[in-house]
């Protein structure tokens, strides 16, 4: 097994799809010559030829040209390069991409990938620090997924391409240079869906998903060393949802439940996970949601830190919920 | 009658023009709803342009689509179906009438969001690079989405990648209700093409013959490897915008201007001076349509249990 960063290990999925499926290609701002303005990309172009090429600063043309080629039987992977950027041509996920399939009956399908990155890091300025994932679990016919470890890159990475519907990958840019890890990169392509159980404990569940998630079991190991401990649930799929493991979770934890995102709280996708949780009846006591503040998201990292949870305030939050 | 020449273009714009008729025939009668946008008076457009693609080149039209998808070969029935809200519609009545596709019949939709689709042609012709089937691309939209920011990323992307598209502006003077040359300085929008590097013309857009040539001409060079062209057709619109639009915008004299140059005044002039029964032409279209739209009325409407099917694969 390969040891891989993130980067690394996204690399290696879609060198795999090329290889693989010959009717995928990779195209976005910057990802063949240059690899891609985080690395993600890098070397691909040298072994796939045109099928992996840069584009215009043109966003809508880049998704427009998915859709259409989708439709044509080709299956692209294309990158917008922040996630920020997709808010300038939204129409052709939303009202385009999103459509094919249910409005034509099946005769018609737009089986793409958008790779995007998302979140805040130090001194990214408003514009490139957004967590926009739940805009796009509001839309029926879209699949959501947001990993966090190579592993979990890698494979959504082959199952987004695999899927026959189209899927937006939401990475983190601060996980791309984080630490090695083996990747079992040969197993089949998994489908999509699912999460991973990342530590067990009676007092609570806590959900969560993408970058957060080191920050969550984090704060889980330092409560667990004072006498506490939670369950983590990790999520990386938002479309389609794994609710039944997170009402299973939620019921053998006394009924607790805890949602972490970066994203900020109002509108974000944990109200849907409580709410789900709520309709199940298997909530007992009130839940916590826990994510950025509804503010917009300055440049100055001091200004940053006091509105997005970090370890000591997930820690704080989770010791206050667990004892209530 | 033979397959090609002025006869088949008439009968060809006689199918488009009693389609669309009864269509405001179905919608006064309350048979169908919703904005309905009829193309009549631009017919000479899809029957010339679509005479020029083969069975796998792609088409993406507007909303205004319903004379593509006929030009293109789908059957009236299923059409008309579909506008219906019937189950035997080309997509069981989900699309309805601005926003339907037939893909079996080359038709990759219609698209109502203005110059939605155009990056979809560029797509399929990406598509077409890399599946080696030769494939050309031909996207038409009005002189309204000219003004979308989408329509230009789409076209410099063809041109940038040499891509086999046709992009044809059907320029009927009204973008919506309001006029073109209010919208833009320079009222020649072909130079937005040339600038990109793209080849491009104007033409009469009433007239099918040259809308065949010319854009065969186009479609021949792209399948040559020599990329993209833009083709603007001169053409109008007899009707509103939609069905119900008064247009209170337009003078008397200025429609009475555009029904002289409308395509199916003209070709029948011209016919009717060589001694062709032009009546017969249009009875054969009228009574097509009629008999389409009747067994469509009897179709069964969709059916709400399958409401929520083919969401995801």
């Amino acid at each position: 097994m390969p040891e891989l960063n993130y980067a690394g290990a996204v690399n290696a999925a879609l060198r795999r799809c090329l290889e693989e499926l010959p009717e995928t290609l990779l195209y976005g701002e910057d990802v063949a010559k240059p690899g891609g303005v985080h690395g993600v990309t890098r070397r691909l172009w040298k072994d796939f030829g045109d099928r992996v090429f840069d584009t215009p600063i043109s966003e809508s043309a880049i998704l427009g040209t998915a859709v259409g080629a989708a439709m044509m039987g080709r299956r692209p992977i294309v990158e917008i390069m922040w996630a920020d950027f997709f808010l300038v041509a939204l129409d052709q996920l939303v009202n385009q991409a999103a459509n094919i399939r249910y409005v034509s009956q099946g005769r018609l399908a737009a089986p793409l990938t958008v790779r995007t990155q998302q979140g805040n890091s130090p001194a990214a300025c408003a514009q490139h620090s957004q967590n926009l994932e739940a805009l796009f679990t509001h839309v029926p016919g879209l699949r959501v997924v947001v990993p966090s470890t190579p592993q979990n890159a890698y494979d959504s990475m082959v199952s987004a391409v695999y899927c026959d519907d189209p899927v937006v990958v939401f990475d983190n840019r601060t996980l791309y240079l984080g630490e090695k890890q083996q990747v079992a990169t040969g197993g089949a392509p998994a489908p999509i869906g699912g999460s991973t159980m990342r530590r067990t404990g009676a007092a609570a569940t806590v959900v969560t998903w993408g970058a957060m998630t080191h920050r969550v079991l984090a704060a889980a190991d330092r409560l667990a060393e004072e006498g506490t401990e939670v369950t983590v649930l990790e999520t990386p799929w938002l479309n389609p949802f794994d609710h039944e493991a997170v009402h299973r979770s939620v019921a053998a934890t006394g009924g607790r439940l805890a949602v972490v995102h970066e994203a900020n709280v109002t509108g974000g996708f944990g109200g849907e996970v409580v709410v789900r949780a709520l309709e199940a009846g298997v909530l007992s006591g009130r839940p916590l949601r826990l994510g950025a503040a509804d503010t917009r998201i300055p440049a100055a990292t001091a200004l940053a830190g006091a509105l997005i949870p970090d370890t000591e305030q997930i820690l704080t939050e989770l010791r206050k919920f667990t004892r209530a | 009658m033979t397959r090609e020449g002025p006869e088949a273009d008439l009968l060809a714009m006689w199918r488009i023009r009693a389609f669309e008729e009864k269509l405001r025939e179905l919608h006064k009668a309350g048979d169908l709803l919703g904005s309905v946008h009829l193309c009549i008076g631009q017919e000479a457009g899809p029957v010339g342009a679509c005479a020029a693609l083969t069975e796998q080149d792609a088409l993406f039209a507007t909303y205004r689509g319903h004379g593509w998808a006929i030009a293109r070969g789908v059957p009236l029935r299923p059409l008309f179906a579909e506008l219906l809200g019937r189950a035997t519609g080309v997509n069981g009545g989900r699309g309805g009438s601005a926003y339907f596709s037939a893909a079996d019949h080359g038709f990759h939709g219609e698209n109502s969001i203005v110059g939605g689709g155009v990056s979809h042609a560029v797509g399929a012709a990406l598509a077409g690079r890399h599946d080696g089937s030769g494939r050309i691309a031909m996207t038409v939209f009005g002189d309204g989405a000219m003004n979308q920011g989408a329509v230009a990323e789409a076209m410099n992307f063809a041109a940038a990648f040499d891509l086999p598209v046709l992009f044809l502006c059907e320029n009927n003077r009204y973008s919506e209700l309001t006029p073109i040359r209010d919208m833009v300085r320079n009222e020649a929008l072909t130079d937005r093409a040339t600038a990109l590097g793209i080849a491009a013309t104007r033409i009469d857009g009433n007239d099918p013959a040259l809308v065949r040539s010319t854009v065969a001409r186009y479609a021949d060079a792209a399948r040559d490897g020599r990329g993209p062209a833009f083709v603007e057709l001169i053409t109008q619109r007899l009707v509103g915008h939609y069905i119900g639009d008064v247009q209170q915008y337009r003078t008397r004299a200025e429609l009475e201007e555009d029904g002289r140059a409308e395509p199916i005044a003209r070709a029948t002039a011209a016919l009717a001076e060589s001694g062709v029964d032009t009546e017969a032409i249009e009875r054969a279209a009228r009574d097509e349509v009629d008999a389409a739209a009747a067994t469509a009325l009897a179709d069964p409407p969709a059916d709400p249990a399958t409401a929520k099917e083919h969401l995801y694969a």
